[in-house]
């Protein structure tokens, strides 16, 4: 309402960037229907040598973006380029076929060859090899990815974690100029994605190609990314470094995708510049929080994002704590998922969300109707802006 | 059981069959991959002999083939004969009686293969041909076995179009439908019955191996 500011721009996209052989240049603009509607895909971004990580819910576009820049998909209009050379320039009508571009990409359900054996499908990237060298080829890729053993085998014969290695070892064998990831870990269990990862940086850290890593996982992010772009409806929301931009989201959308699960409406009560906070009312209730201070006039409204690993609960009242926030409330219900406990707990109009430890629920004997007290710290609260009229101080 | 009917009825059925693995893998090619709009109007000619009374279709072959159109005073200038009532005349008209038996189980294999193994084969670098070759192809097998035998059983056994190209010359165009056909009209019913009997007994083997690689266990392939 009475939020008026300058509009947030990610420090990444204003800073100029070097000029960098393997550099990855996008500006894609495709439309394409939907179910839901007929969808835009908008983008534009440069991705440099590393990580750089496409997050967004399904739907967002993500896919077609990559399938744009292999080749396998034609946009509207737009210009893709990897290392200056220019693989597709609508205005020059110029389209590089997929098969000429050098770009390797994993689909999101591997395509590995199911009449191949695994040594034949990483070397079948290298068709311009003699018979001697495309094997030596393929089996150090094998041996760098560590299922050398599995060399004769077809691809209905190994496990997934084991198809997920032949495929990338099969893209990278190729020494493709860009690497395309289309949720090449969604279906993997933690310990055999961390050796995945490990493989991967290992691999890029001698290669140092632009390598796009789609998920939708906040995990990931957090684990691969040198650079994260967030990508909602086609277009980009926001693009910085992972702990910028998903540890602190400003943006509704992003705090949603990186599952920030309390979300409230907040009236601003009181600000207090000198000391960097603000006091703040959750909704219509009786609940009053002190946040960071943003750029905002008392009696304006915004948003408030909370994690709930972030919130803390107490079964007698807490004194002593640097926490600010120290909210009684009611435990409504305790929900199991997994090995993490979700507690609903009701504060003075406002309901909660806040995840425990089985242990803790143990040892503090939690229940439904139990009196609680919810520890909330000023910096765990992130002010949200629905359309980027909201930036905090702090950030600026 | 006449033998000479019986031998140059599998000469025709084995050259026949295949040429229409040449002939066939780049029309059922074109057929599962172009966007062409009026494509289907080729399909629906391909399938024509499937409908098509053969004796309809071997009068068009024959008129096509005779002394008196360009293919049939084509083929006197080279060879010296003319194309109808000969061996070769026995082909041509096989080869488009049989098209559609070649033709849709190729068709129908290429278009089974999963579009994104394509897409990876692109992604690394294979031109169209270069996939096609080393994964539509190895991929479609059972769809290759089942076209060539599907058109070597049908064409054993066809009667209407050889009648109508070939006439009736014992050793050139007489195959062993035809010879039935005469024992049976000549009162010559053990002769008749013995070569059915063989074209039954062939008829069914050559079935059973469709049926065999188009198994399920199979289809899904010994490789998943």
């Amino acid at each position: 309402m009475a939020v008026n500011l300058p509009p947030a721009t990610p420090a990444a996209l204003a800073a100029p960037l070097p000029a960098i052989s393997s550099e990855l240049e996008i500006r894609i603009r495709k439309r394409f229907p939907n179910p839901e509607g007929s969808f835009n895909l908008n983008v534009h971004f440069r991705a440099l040598a590393g990580f750089t990580v496409l997050f967004g819910a399904s739907g967002a576009g993500k896919t077609t973006l990559l399938d744009c820049i292999a080749g396998l998909s034609d946009p509207d209009e737009g210009r893709i380029a990897v290392g200056g050379e220019e693989l597709y320039e609508s205005e020059k009508k110029r389209n590089v076929a997929a098969w000429k571009r050098r770009i390797g990409y994993v689909q999101q359900d591997l395509a590995l060859f199911p009449h191949l054996t695994a040594e034949e499908n990483v070397g079948y990237g290298l068709r311009a090899l003699s018979v001697g060298d495309r094997r030596t080829r393929s089996r150090e890729m094998l041996a760098l990815f560590r299922i050398d053993h599995l060399r004769d085998r077809r691809p209905g014969q190994i496990s997934g974690g084991e198809r997920q290695r032949v495929a990338l070892a099969r893209a990278l064998v190729t020494e493709p100029r860009a690497l395309l990831l289309d949720e090449p870990l969604a279906t993997l269990d933690r310990p055999t994605k961390s050796a995945l990862v490990a493989d991967l940086r290992r691999w890029n850290q001698e290669h140092r190609v632009p390598i796009l890593f789609v998920t939708h996982n906040g995990e990931e992010v957090f684990a691969l990314g040198d650079e994260v772009i967030v990508l909602n409806a086609g277009r980009i929301l926001s693009q910085g470094r992972p702990h910028e931009v998903m540890q602190a989201p400003r943006l509704e959308t992003v705090a949603h995708l990186s599952g920030v699960e309390n979300i409230f409406d907040a009236t601003v009560l009181a600000l207090h510049e000198t000391r960097g906070t603000m006091r703040c009312r959750l909704g219509t209730g009786e609940v009053e929080l002190e946040t960071p201070v943003v750029r905002a006039e008392v009696g304006s409204r915004l948003r408030v994002g909370i994690r709930a690993g972030d919130l803390l609960l107490a079964t007698t009242e807490p004194h002593g704590l640097s926490a600010r926030n120290i909210l009684p409330g009611t435990i409504r219900r305790l929900v199991q998922r997994d090995v993490v406990i979700s507690a609903m707990v009701e504060c003075g109009g406002s309901e909660f969300e806040v995840h425990l430890t089985l242990a803790a629920r143990d040892a503090l004997h939690l229940a439904a109707g139990k009196n609680v007290w919810l520890v909330v710290k000023t910096h765990s609260c992130h002010l949200l802006e629905t359309d980027s009229k909201v930036n905090p101080l702090r950030n600026s | 059981m006449n033998w000479e009917a019986f031998w140059l009825t599998v000469r025709l059925a084995a050259l026949v069959s295949t040429l229409l693995v040449v002939i066939g893998i780049p029309i059922a090619y074109w057929v599962s991959y172009s966007r062409w709009r009026w494509k289907f109007l080729v399909e629906a000619a391909v399938a024509l002999p499937i409908v098509l009374p053969p004796t309809v279709l071997g009068f068009y072959v024959l008129v096509a083939l005779g002394s008196r159109s360009p293919l049939g005073r084509w083929w006197e200038s080279i060879t010296g004969h003319p194309l109808a009532f000969t061996f070769e005349g026995l082909v041509i008209g096989s080869l488009l009686y049989s098209l559609p038996f070649a033709v849709q189980p190729f068709a129908a294999s290429f278009g089974a293969v999963d579009r994104t193994l394509l897409r990876a084969s692109a992604s690394l670098g294979h031109s169209p041909l270069q996939t096609f070759r080393r994964i539509v192809l190895p991929l479609s097998r059972a769809g290759l076995v089942t076209g060539f035998a599907l058109s070597f059983a049908h064409t054993l056994g066809e009667f209407g179009v050889v009648l109508m190209v070939g006439g009736n010359i014992p050793g050139v165009t007489r195959t062993i439908s035809i010879d039935i056909y005469d024992q049976v009209e000549m009162g010559n019913y053990s002769s008749a019955n013995q070569a059915a009997a063989v074209l039954l007994v062939i008829s069914f083997v050559v079935l059973s191996v469709v049926y065999g690689v188009n198994r399920r266990v199979w289809a899904v392939g010994p490789w998943r």
